[in-house]
C-alpha cells in the first residue's frame, strides 16, 4: 500500500523530471472498415482522439475495439479506410515508438523472460536510450519486480509492464487496450492518475475498455462502438447530459404526460409511472405543479450514464 | 525532429532502414540470451555429437575393428585415416545438424507462442527488417553450434582415435576443410529452421516436423533414394545429402564403403559448392514464401 503510493508520488516526479515538449499528436480513425473471412469486424468507422485528452473507447467484447486499436499500430491490416498518428500510417512514423506507445495484450512477454529484458529487447530494437528501462519500471512501481520472470508476475504486473513497455520510448500518444483489466482498486487509482497527468502533460491517451464505469472517472471523451459501428461520438458531458431521466407517477398518468411533453420532454410509460427525458427532476417537480397534478413518486435515475451505455450497446432487441 | 518525413530522401531512408536492422539484430541478440534454450541446445549438442564421435573413433580403430570382425565373422573394412578422421569429426552434421535447425524454427516459432511479436512488430514496424534481422543471428548463432559442434567431435573424438593408436590427422587440409565448412552447414541449416520456423508459425508443429524429418523421414529416404539410379540422382538433393556434399564427409554417404551389403546406386555426388547452393537455394525458398505468406499477416 504504503509502496504503491511511493510508486505512484515518483511515477508523477519522474514524469515531471523527464517532461519534454509534446508535439500534439492526434490519432485519427478515418472510415476504417475490417473484413476477416465473412465477417465484417468494422464498418466505416471513424472518430479521433485529441492531444491533451483521455478518449475512452468503450465497447462490448467482440464490438471491433482492438481491431480498430491493432491497425491504428501496423499490427493488422485494414480492408479499407485510414487510421492515422498524426497524418501518417504507424510503419511510416520515422521513429514510432517515440511518436505512439502501444500496449495492446497483458499475453504479450515470453514466461521465463525478466520483465526488465523484455523491456531492454523493445527499447534497443526501437532505439531508445536503455536508461529509459529503468526509469518506466520505476514509473508503473516495476522496480523490485523487474528482474523476476514474467510467468510470475499476475495479471495486474502485467498490466504495468505492457504500460511501461508503451512508456518507453516517451511518447506523444498513448493506445492501451483495456489497461484497467486486472488491476485492483489501487491500481485502477493509480492509473488514472497516471493518464490524466500524461494528458496534462499534452499526450493523447487512447484507451478501450468494455465497462464505462472503469473509466468514467478517467475520459474527457468517448466513443462508442458496437457491431463494429460507431454509435456514440462526444464528450462524457454530452453522454451524461443525454442521460438525464426521472421517474415520476401521478394518478393522472395521461394528464401529467401531457404536460410534461408540453414542457420540452421526452416521456415514456413504464409500469410504474413516467420515465422522463430531456429535463431534470426540479423541471419535473415544477411542471407538475404548474399543471396543478398531484405526484405518487418523484426520482431521479442517477445511474443513468452506465444504462444509456447499456442502452447503446445492446442489442436492438433488447433495448428496448 | 518532428517526424513528418514519410517522403524522406533514398538516402535518409537507406540511413534508417540501416540502423533499424543494426537495432533489430541487437535487440535478438538480446531475446536469445535472455532466455537458456540456447546455451542448453548448445549443451546438448556438445555431448551428443562428443559421444557420438568417440563411438564412431572406437569403432574405426583397429581395437574397434577386431571386435566387430569377430562379431561378424569377416574383418570390418579399413579405411583411409584422413577419411575415418573427416567420418569422426563430421558427427556435427552426421546427428547434430538438428540442434541449429531447432534453433533457428524457435527463434521465429517463439514470438508467435508466447505473443511476442506484436511488441517485435511495434518496436520496428518494417516486417521484412526484423525477419532479416532473425537471419543474421540465426546465421551467426548456427556457426556458433558447429564451432560447439566440434569442440565435442574433436574434443572426444580425436582423444579416442589417439588412444587407440590411429592418427588424428588433425591439420590435414581435408580435415581442415571439413571442420570450416561444418560450421557453414550448421549455419545453413540454423537458417532453414528460421524459414520453417516463420513459415509454420505454430511451435509444435515445428518441433514436430523437425526431429521427425531429421531423425527419421530423411534418413530413410536416403537409403531408400540409393536403391535405384534414378531416385539416387533426386536424393543427392535432400538436405542432409547435399549437407554431407557440402562438408565433404558423411557417414550415411559413406554407408557402401563400410558395409558392402549397402545398395548404392552409382551416381556422381554433388560437388561440395554445389551442395551449399542446394542449402542457400532452400533457405531462400523458405525464407521467401514466409515473407510473402505468414509475414504479412495480422499480427494476433
Amino acid at each position: 500500500m504504503t509502496a504503491r503510493m511511493t510508486a505512484s508520488m515518483t511515477a508523477s516526479k519522474t514524469a515531471r523530471e523527464t517532461a519534454r515538449k509534446i508535439t500534439p499528436t492526434p490519432l485519427t480513425i478515418d472510415a476504417l472498415t475490417k473484413v476477416y473471412g465473412d465477417v465484417t469486424a468494422l464498418r466505416d468507422v471513424s472518430f479521433s482522439a485529441a492531444p491533451g485528452r483521455v478518449t475512452g473507447f468503450l465497447g462490448p467484447n467482440g464490438a471491433g475495439k482492438t481491431s480498430t486499436l491493432r491497425i491504428l499500430l501496423g499490427l493488422n491490416r485494414a480492408t479499407a479506410g485510414d487510421a492515422l498518428v498524426d497524418g501518417l500510417r504507424y510503419r511510416d512514423l520515422v521513429s514510432p515508438a517515440h511518436r505512439v506507445g502501444g500496449s495492446l495484450s497483458s499475453d504479450v512477454f515470453h514466461p521465463a523472460r525478466s520483465g526488465r529484458n523484455h523491456l531492454l529487447t523493445i527499447a534497443i530494437a526501437a532505439g531508445i536510450e536503455r536508461a529509459r528501462v529503468d526509469a518506466v519500471l520505476e514509473q508503473v512501481g516495476l522496480t523490485d519486480a523487474g528482474h523476476r520472470a514474467v510467468g510470475g508476475y499476475s495479471l495486474g504486473m502485467r498490466q504495468r509492464l505492457g504500460l511501461a513497455s508503451a512508456l518507453l520510448g516517451d511518447p506523444d500518444a498513448l493506445v492501451l487496450d483495456e489497461p484497467i483489466n486486472g488491476l485492483d482498486p489501487d491500481g485502477i487509482r493509480w492509473m488514472r492518475g497516471l493518464l490524466r497527468a500524461l494528458a496534462a502533460e499534452g499526450r493523447t491517451v487512447l484507451l478501450s475498455s468494455h465497462v464505462l464505469s472503469e473509466v468514467q472517472q478517467t475520459v474527457d471523451d468517448v466513443v462508442v462502438i458496437r457491431h463494429g459501428r460507431i454509435v456514440f461520438d462526444g464528450t462524457l458531458s454530452t453522454l451524461e447530459a443525454g442521460t438525464a431521466r426521472v421517474r415520476v407517477g401521478a394518478a393522472d398518468s395521461a394528464g401529467l404526460a401531457d404536460a410534461l411533453t408540453r414542457a420540452g420532454a421526452t416521456v415514456e410509460r413504464g409500469d410504474r409511472g413516467l420515465r422522463v427525458c430531456g429535463i431534470d427532476v426540479v423541471r419535473t417537480g415544477e411542471v407538475a405543479r404548474d399543471a396543478g397534478i398531484a405526484l405518487t413518486h418523484l426520482s431521479d435515475e442517477a445511474d443513468g450514464l452506465e444504462s444509456v451505455f447499456l442502452a447503446l450497446t445492446a442489442d436492438e432487441g433488447s433495448a428496448a | 525532429m518532428t517526424a513528418r518525413v514519410a517522403g524522406a530522401t533514398p538516402r535518409a531512408r537507406a540511413i534508417a532502414v540501416g540502423m533499424g536492422l543494426t537495432r533489430s539484430t541487437a535487440a535478438e541478440f538480446v531475446k536469445v540470451f535472455s532466455l537458456k534454450s540456447w546455451w542448453l541446445l548448445a549443451l546438448i549438442m556438445v555431448i551428443y555429437v562428443g559421444l557420438t564421435a568417440a563411438g564412431l573413433a572406437f569403432f574405426f580403430s583397429d581395437v574397434g575393428a577386431q571386435l566387430t570382425g569377430t562379431a561378424s565373422g569377416a574383418p570390418a573394412p579399413r579405411l583411409d585415416p584422413v577419411v575415418t578422421a573427416n567420418l569422426v569429426y563430421s558427427s556435427v552434421t552426421a546427428v547434430g545438424l538438428v540442434i541449429p535447425l531447432l534453433f533457428g524454427a524457435l527463434l521465429a516459432t517463439t514470438e508467435y507462442r508466447h505473443g511476442t511479436l506484436t511488441p517485435t512488430v511495434l518496436a520496428q514496424p518494417r516486417r521484412g527488417l526484423v525477419l532479416t534481422a532473425k537471419g543474421i543471428v540465426a546465421a551467426l548463432m548456427g556457426a556458433v553450434y558447429g564451432i560447439v559442434g566440434l569442440i565435442g567431435s574433436v574434443g572426444f573424438g580425436a582423444p579416442v582415435l589417439a588412444v587407440l593408436g590411429e592418427p588424428t590427422s588433425l591439420g590435414e587440409p581435408e580435415v581442415t576443410a571439413v571442420l570450416l565448412r561444418t560450421v557453414v552447414a550448421t549455419a545453413l541449416w540454423s537458417l532453414l529452421g528460421l524459414g520453417l520456423g516463420a513459415l509454420l508459425t505454430s511451435q509444435i508443429a515445428a518441433i514436430v516436423i523437425v526431429l521427425a524429418f531429421t531423425q527419421f523421414v530423411e534418413p530413410i529416404l536416403r537409403l531408400v533414394a540409393n536403391v535405384w539410379e534414378w531416385s539416387a540422382s533426386l536424393g543427392r538433393f535432400l538436405p542432409g545429402s547435399a549437407t554431407d556434399a557440402l562438408v565433404g564427409s558423411g557417414i550415411l554417404s559413406s554407408m557402401s564403403a563400410l558395409d558392402p551389403s549397402v545398395p548404392s546406386a552409382s551416381v556422381d555426388a554433388l560437388l561440395w559448392w554445389q551442395g551449399g547452393l542446394v542449402l542457400a537455394a532452400l533457405v531462400t525458398v523458405l525464407l521467401l514464401a514466409a515473407s510473402l505468406t505468414t509475414l504479412r499477416r495480422d499480427v494476433e
